[in-house]
């Protein structure tokens, strides 16, 4: 075992179980802040294996903005009372799924590469970016677009007409006025 | 000097843990959270290639690493529009649920125009 075998050691099981609890906890709330330290457990994982920019930039838009944003989204939603976990079959079943995969997924893997230690030799930050900018600069440039794309769609879901035809019986506006009226009535 | 089944090992664990939690939770955030772990497993693969599988002319692993972030940002933005969309339309967020939106309002759950939880109540 080698130093970074060691780090590694350490991050990944710091990932793994946290993405554990992740999965497993029955607040909401606290399933986020599990996946909060998933991600930034990834992060550490990019980092140890020498992909320092990969790393950072998981650090900034997973950590930073995704899960604001689904902490933003739990808030707004406040939905405490629904059960989160399905039933004791459907739990059953997907831990089956689950293990299945993580067997098939880990046993192909190890296979093929075996268990032999090999040299960290990656790309320089210099050509990460010579490969951004100069090979992947059509996929990054449609990236920006559906990066906008995203943006407009959002807005344009989460405001649109409730049922998604526009049926006075569906808007969610005249509900809270006519309640407010049965009150002053009574 | 590091040895790759070990990022491989990690691949399959959260990959694993990604699908137990997209079919075992109801609540739809919940569901988000195992589609994020399957992406982060997605992206430790391809850098643990990069990493490990010698010379890249490209840097290919890391960009598209890069660009699987991104494209995970966009689709969390617009699935929590969608979760946003279905709460007001709904009342609540359980995907075992009745879904539809221009369904009949069910008795036993908040249809559409019927305000959540406590308001209802009223």
């Amino acid at each position: 075992m080698s130093g970074l075998d060691v780090l590694f050691l350490a991050v990944g099981l710091l990932t793994a179980g946290s993405a554990l609890l992740a999965v497993l906890s029955r607040q909401v709330l606290h399933a986020a802040l599990w996946l909060v330290v998933t991600l930034a457990g990834l992060a550490g994982c990019y980092l140890v294996l020498g992909a320092e920019l990969v790393g950072l930039v998981q650090l900034l838009v997973y950590v930073g903005a995704v899960v604001v944003l689904i902490l933003f989204a739990l808030m707004l939603t406040r939905s405490g009372g629904v059960p989160v976990v399905t039933g004791r079959g459907q739990r059953g079943g997907a831990a089956l799924v689950g293990a299945g995969t993580t067997i098939l997924l880990g046993g192909t893997l190890v296979a093929g590469s075996g268990w032999r230690a090999v040299e960290v030799a990656g790309p320089t930050n210099t050509e990460v970016a010579e490969g951004v900018l100069g090979v992947y600069v059509w996929p990054f440039e449609l990236l920006s677009a559906l990066l906008l794309l995203a943006l407009v769609a959002a807005v344009a879901i989460a405001r649109a007409p409730v049922g998604g035809q526009d049926d006075a019986s569906h808007r969610p506006g005249p509900a809270p006025r006519a309640l407010a009226a049965q009150g002053e009535d009574a | 000097m590091i040895r790759p089944a070990l990022p491989y090992l990690l691949v399959a664990v959260l990959a694993g843990l990604g699908v137990y939690g997209i079919l075992a939770r109801r609540h739809a955030v919940l569901v988000l959270v195992g589609v994020e772990l399957l992406l982060g497993a997605a992206g430790l693969l391809l850098v643990t290639v990069g990493q490990t599988g010698g010379g890249d002319a490209h840097a290919s692993a890391q960009v598209l690493t890069l660009f699987v972030i991104t494209i995970a940002a966009a689709e969390v933005v617009v699935a929590l529009a969608v979760v946003l969309a279905l709460y007001r339309a709904r009342g609540h967020l359980d995907l075992a649920a009745d879904l539809d939106p221009r369904g009949r309002p069910d008795a036993s759950v908040p249809g559409p125009g019927h305000l959540p939880d406590g308001e209802a109540a009223r």
